[in-house]
């Protein structure tokens, strides 16, 4: 099927924006979870493991469309520095989609808790239950999150300087 | 490119994107909220209130015992909720017998205040956990005043000891908390973990088959006559004496307890834990929880849970007593803390090592 190829494939933006949403919000009922003893606390929790799980199936369809799918070039007169940051983070987001549902699962697992996906809904474990592996996976899952969310933060940036600043297309072929 | 003089303003705009989004994150986590409550914060008074840090155990309830044995249901329980627990039949349990306080190794007669955490493991994964206590009311009602109450409990650096005048302030601007403490005192206490009610301290919402929602609280009652505890001799006890009477007792046989679902009258506070049901009350024998084996907690499989309260089944929910996503939240930041940790050998299993070692 042609395409335009400045522009990513139809699957991979909507993925993309999809998935964008997806795991604002799982950033924000993670820290804003953590952060409360009101009803608050019971109700993010409760819309944490299914959307996680969402976000792990999202990945995983998404990391196919991307192996099957060339992305549109970058501009060739990018500095090599920022070409290598571009793929390296793009790496990293790729691998903190997948990674951070995995340890997500594999930790409640080892810890011993029903995975609820809904009332009476309850997912398989994936790990024995082993305290001392949950209190090693809780901690690596709380410090990743921020480093998820820095990781979004640099992707916006250099985003919206591609957009407003070396105005090159990148932005677009993602936006548009 | 643009001309060098746009760069500036367009930076600019780029930086308060990045920062609104920032500040966004901030927000939620409470970081920018001092007064919110985290479940975290409240491990870190009772923290401060034990007078220090028992790595590995439990921020509350640091003394226990592990329990199992199954709950046979008689298919009353039906009529209030369609949760799996309560059709006919018998659902494996495990649970852990504790004393309230922060010590692993508190002396029982000093630590009165006995509870159970209990796990239903129903079919298809689901699970009914519970953190029941013997007293059928909370000292206090909400996550506010448990912060309150802790801070008052903190030892004085000096001294070692809690300032009296705070704790008698406190009590006396929260009648409630002194009401729970006078029942402490003067109401008799049962002298084992087998022979007392226990109760599920906050109400709970069921719901029946037919999607009908009612508000029940909950108490195991005991088939074991009950005996007070003699308030005069606690001092004189072993240390021991309470997990010691209850591994000897489930040797002779198993304990068991009737589950009795009390549903709300109209009327009844479904949102405060330190006020009690009284007059009549519809009342439903549930079935029956046999306890039939009890062992140190390095031996059982019970200290590894986490006994929230609101890990629950289909067909029974939350109330809306704040407490419950408090102790929800508190519970979860003390099973976070001593998982990282590593669990340590509890204070019964230490005194066996040093008996097999004379």
């Amino acid at each position: 099927v042609s395409r335009d190829p400045t522009r990513f494939a139809l699957p991979a933006r909507l993925l993309h924006w999809l998935m964008a949403a997806l795991i604002l919000a799982m950033l924000l009922i993670g820290a804003g979870m953590i952060s409360t003893t009101t009803a608050r606390y019971p109700e993010l929790l409760a819309w944490h493991r299914p959307i996680g799980l969402a976000i792990l199936i999202l990945a995983l369809i998404r990391l196919a469309v991307r192996v099957t799918h060339r992305p549109p070039p970058l501009p060739t007169d990018l500095p090599a520095l920022q070409v290598a940051a571009a793929k390296g983070s793009h790496i990293l987001l790729y691998a903190m989609m997948i990674a951070m549902p995995l340890i997500g699962w594999a930790m409640q697992s080892a810890g011993g808790y029903p995975i609820t996906l809904r009332k009476g809904v309850v997912l398989f474990p994936i790990l024995p239950h082993m305290i001392t592996v949950y209190g090693m996976l809780r901690v690596v899952h709380g410090l990743l999150a921020y480093a998820f969310f820095l990781l979004i933060l640099g992707h916006l940036g250099a985003a919206l300087f591609h957009a407003l600043i070396r105005r090159d297309g990148v932005f677009e072929s993602m936006a548009k | 490119m643009p001309a060098p003089i746009k760069v500036i303003p367009r930076l600019a705009l780029i930086a308060a994107i990045l920062g609104v989004v920032a500040l966004i994150f901030t927000y939620v986590g409470g970081w920018v909220s001092p007064r919110r409550i985290s479940g975290g914060a409240v491990a870190d008074v009772l923290q401060a209130a034990n007078g220090k840090v028992y790595p590995g155990f439990r921020r509350a309830h640091a003394k226990g015992l592990c329990v199992s044995g199954r709950f046979d249901a008689n298919g009353a329980g039906v009529a209030l909720s369609r949760a799996a627990l309560f059709p006919t039949g018998s659902t494996p349990v495990i649970g852990r017998a504790s004393t309230g306080g922060g010590n692993p190794l508190a002396t029982d007669g000093r630590n009165v205040f006995h509870a159970l955490g209990l796990r239903f493991a129903l079919p298809h994964g689901e699970e009914w956990r519970m953190a029941i206590d013997h007293t059928p009311i909370f000292i206090v009602s909400n996550p506010t005043d448990f912060v309150g109450l802790q801070q008052v409990s903190i030892p004085d650096p000096k001294s070692g000891k809690p300032d009296p005048a705070r704790l008698t302030a406190f009590v006396g601007s929260h009648p409630e908390t002194k009401a729970f403490l006078d029942y402490m005192k003067t109401a008799p206490l049962p002298s084992s973990f087998a022979n007392g009610t226990y109760y599920s301290i906050n109400a709970f919402r069921f719901v029946d088959a037919a999607g009908t929602s009612r508000f029940v609280r909950w108490q195991f009652e005991p088939e074991a006559p009950f005996a007070a505890l003699d308030k005069a001799t606690l001092d004189t006890l072993p240390e021991n004496f309470l997990f010691d009477e209850l591994l000897d007792r489930v040797k002779a046989g198993p304990i068991r307890w009737h589950m009795i679902l009390v549903v709300a009258n109209p009327g009844d506070r479904t949102d405060n834990a330190t006020v009690r049901w009284t007059g009549p009350h519809r009342q439903i024998d549930a079935g029956t929880l046999v306890l039939d084996r009890a062992t140190t907690e390095a031996a059982g499989n019970c200290r590894d849970y986490n006994y929230d309260p609101l890990v629950l089944p289909k067909g029974v929910a939350a109330s809306d007593d704040p407490l419950l996503p408090a102790r929800s939240a508190v519970y979860s930041a003390s099973f976070r803390r001593r998982a990282a940790e590593g669990p340590k050998p509890d204070a019964i299993s230490l005194e066996r090592q040093k008996g097999d070692r004379m």
